[in-house]
């Protein structure tokens, strides 16, 4: 066949292609945050939705990248699936909050260490009308007996996160079963933290949430804090580069080096120094014995 | 939430010209486009093969294709996640988590639509052109370039229908992607995350945006395939 | 235009094609000497368009052989002849481009080098009074430019046997016109035509020999003068009184 209908047909894919780059390519040219160029020294960082969603990472990474040069790429998920992408070997540090669940992590030779990093404390959000009558408590479990017996809708993670687990924790605290005495009230989304605030706040549902995806969380519509202060819905971070054991391609010294950074003073510092309308999110323990 | 604040979001993004929204729309034009230009070099010549060839399974491989088009894009992209992890086939190649692996999932997604479509249309232009094809000498697959090229304006829709699929997609690039700031981040991904984040005007603006840039796409091609369409009859 | 051997006579020996269960033409046997013009004539549904195709090449006989020259028949001798015999259709079959390109493609495709294509290409176009057209797109020609299009990509393929089929049956009386003049020019070029047509003013005209079909059958076979002075059978005889014949 013609060999110009041949070529035709190979330029306008050629085209198709290349106009995809050319657009790709003028935007990541100028600005060196927009788009990593090839061969950049990189690690990747499976973390949970709420040091993502809140702006920490945007806040920190910088700030090490200025000082090693090493890019940070952060998949944000719910803390079992973080730990799971760090065990098939996707990641190369796993930073979370699950304290049972990273021990176990360890245990299982994934990493050879984990290291606790910040901490900042569970909320329970709750709307303004407060159906189960909870609202201005320091009690959680408390307020989850009542939020319980009243049968006041409730929105669960349901995602194996950290946060899910911590709230199956104060289930358990409370006496309750959930799984046994869970009913309509009781809805498992299995989704992120912000997807549960959303629909929380068009279902007039309690939602356990950490503090720092709620502070920087915008579609706040009736929901307000319930209850806080409790002992009880601590929650702390904890960092782990993956083992070079399991998983021998892993970038396990440049993990290491941010590992070794966040719980440095100056990571520590800059993790502090992270502020939503001068509340801060996050408080760094790295230093604190059994957190 | 006010209509007015997601047009103030839109309006702030495209005329802000922020260099990480930049990013974002880059990446996404770019996967995408490179998706639909992979799946046409192989669901064209793949597409055109389908409707002159007979062979027994032939109308099984078609039924599989129509099925195929309506495959989840979760589906593909856990598909494709389960092959590039570390722990997966192709694990060594160390492509998850990376813009090539958004290609490979969307290009999954696109090509039963370009070979469908390519098979139709070629199908019904090989009934009018037969006879003459094979008086010149163009027996079977011979014809092909010839098929493609005279059915250019009708494969072009089903090329536009392929980058409808793929820029609108947010399930598999999100899974092999893994939406990392400044390097996975595209449209669809990033209007997840924003409405996670409780951002509902801007995941909004972002999403008019999106529809924008697809409206003005679908115009251009389909604009000039309409006159080309004309002036070739 | 006859370069090195003739690929006539075309002989159809005892040819017969069944399809769909039914035997659609009989064994009919023929020869086709070179020069001059055949009409194949009868009523809708004899199969003219069959045999036509059967010895273009674009069918394959039930039973019987098409040899070309002498040589053995079939599928593969006609496409190995395929650039010395080509055929125009009922409705012109253009491809989506230009005039110029229809023709440089039919070139291309029976294996014309470039060179040599663009110069065939150009001849074409000004002998069928097409070269103002060169650039336009085929198929917004009208339907009597269209046909001879058709006839000039089939001209331009240097044809020694050129088939028709019914090649004006859509056509208004001024391009039938065109057509028919074109076509006694082409046969007095030598080159030898073979066509179909239902339409019993037009044979009278055109043919030099007639063969005639009805039902799938080779009723008569014989010059044109006779055939119209003195048709041999009662169904040639019934058309050419203008009966209705089925």
């Amino acid at each position: 066949m013609s060999l110009i209908q041949r070529r035709s047909l190979i330029a306008a894919g050629l085209f198709l292609g290349l106009a995809g780059h050319a657009l790709a390519q003028a935007p990541a040219a100028a600005p060196p945050a927009a788009t990593a160029p090839a061969g950049t020294r990189f690690i990747t960082v499976a973390s949970t939705t709420s040091t993502q969603d809140s702006g920490l990472f945007g806040h920190i990474l910088p700030i090490f990248k200025a000082k090693t040069g090493i890019e940070v790429r952060v998949i944000s998920q719910g803390t079992g699936q973080a730990l799971d992408t760090g065990r098939r070997g996707d990641a190369d540090v796993v930073f979370v909050h699950a304290k049972a669940q990273e021990l176990k992590f360890v245990e299982e030779g994934f990493s050879t260490e984990r290291r606790p990093v910040m901490y900042n404390d569970f909320v329970l959000i709750g709307p303004k009308s407060d159906p189960a009558g909870v609202a201005g408590s320091k009690d959680i479990v408390a307020a989850l007996k009542k939020i319980q017996e009243k049968g006041a809708p409730f929105v669960s993670r349901g995602d194996k996160s950290g946060t899910h687990s911590a709230e199956l924790n104060l289930w358990k605290a409370a006496g309750i079963d959930i799984a046994a005495q869970k009913g309509p009230w009781y809805r498992e989304i299995g989704q992120g933290m912000g997807a549960a605030l959303n629909t929380s706040g068009a279902m007039g549902a309690y939602v356990l949430s950490d503090r720092a995806t709620w502070i920087s969380f915008k579609n706040r519509g009736d929901l307000v804090i319930s209850v806080e202060g409790d002992k009880r819905l601590f929650n702390q971070y904890g960092v782990m580069s993956v083992s070079l054991a399991k998983h021998p391609h892993v970038k396990f010294n440049d993990g290491k080096l941010f590992a070794d950074w966040l719980t440095s003073p100056e990571g520590q510092k800059a993790i502090a120094d992270y502020k939503i309308d001068g509340q801060q999110l996050f408080f760094p323990n790295a230093g604190q014995a059994g957190a | 939430m006010e209509v007015s604040a997601v047009f103030q979001a839109a309006f702030a993004l495209v005329v802000g010209l922020d260099p990480d929204f930049l990013g974002i729309v880059g990446l996404s034009l770019r996967v995408t486009l490179t998706a639909v230009a992979v799946a046409a070099l192989i669901g064209l010549p793949l597409g055109a093969a389908l409707a002159l060839a007979r062979f027994p399974g032939r109308s099984a491989i078609i039924v599989c294709l129509n099925a195929l088009m309506g495959l989840p894009p979760v589906v593909a992209g856990l598909a494709v996640f389960l092959m590039l992890s570390r722990s997966g086939p192709l694990g060594p190649l160390g492509l998850l988590f990376t813009p090539t692996a958004m290609i490979i999932a969307q290009v999954i997604l696109v090509l039963p639509i370009v070979i469908a479509l390519t098979r139709q249309v070629i199908e019904d232009l090989w009934g009018e052109y037969r006879d003459h094809l094979r008086s010149v000498g163009l027996e079977g697959m011979r014809a092909i370039p010839t098929l493609l090229f005279d059915g250019r304006f009708s494969l072009a829709t089903a090329l536009l229908a392929g980058f409808g699929r793929a820029s609108a997609e947010v399930g598999a690039v999100l899974i092999v992607g893994g939406n990392i700031a400044g390097y996975t981040r595209t449209m669809t991904t990033a209007i997840t995350l924003e409405t996670s984040k409780g951002d509902l005007p801007l995941a909004l603006g972002l999403g008019i945006v999106l529809l924008s840039l697809t409206l003005a796409i679908n115009a251009v091609a389909f604009g000039a395939s309409r006159i080309g369409a004309r002036y070739a009859g | 235009m006859l370069d090195a051997t003739s690929i006539l006579p075309l002989t159809v020996d005892a040819v017969s094609f069944s399809g769909g269960g039914k035997q659609l033409l009989e064994p009919n046997s023929f020869v086709i000497p070179a020069g001059g013009l055949t009409v194949v004539l009868g009523p809708n549904g004899a199969g003219k368009s069959l045999t036509l195709r059967l010895c273009h090449g674009l069918l394959n006989p039930s039973r019987g052989t098409v040899r070309w020259a002498d040589a053995p028949g079939g599928q593969h001798a006609a496409r190995r002849q395929a650039k010395r015999h080509a055929m125009v259709f009922q409705k012109p079959i253009m491809l989506r481009r230009s005039v110029e390109a229809n023709i440089a493609h039919a070139l291309a495709a029976s294996g014309t080098a470039g060179a040599e294509r663009k110069v065939r290409t150009q001849q074409a176009l000004a002998r069928f009074g097409l070269a103002e057209r060169a650039a336009q797109p085929a198929r917004l020609l009208s339907g009597g430019e269209q046909q001879r299009l058709a006839i000039a990509r089939a001209w331009a393929l240097r044809p020694e046997l050129l088939f028709l089929d019914e090649p004006t049956s859509q056509l208004d009386p001024a391009a039938t016109r065109q057509i028919e003049e074109l076509l006694t020019v082409l046969v007095a070029e030598g080159i030898t035509v073979m066509m179909s047509t239902h339409d019993l003013g037009q044979a009278r005209r055109l043919a030099d020999r007639v063969l005639f079909l009805h039902r799938g059958r080779l009723v008569e076979d014989a010059a044109a003068a006779s055939f119209f002075a003195g048709p041999q059978s009662a169904e040639a005889r019934a058309f050419l009184a203008g009966e209705l014949l089925w």
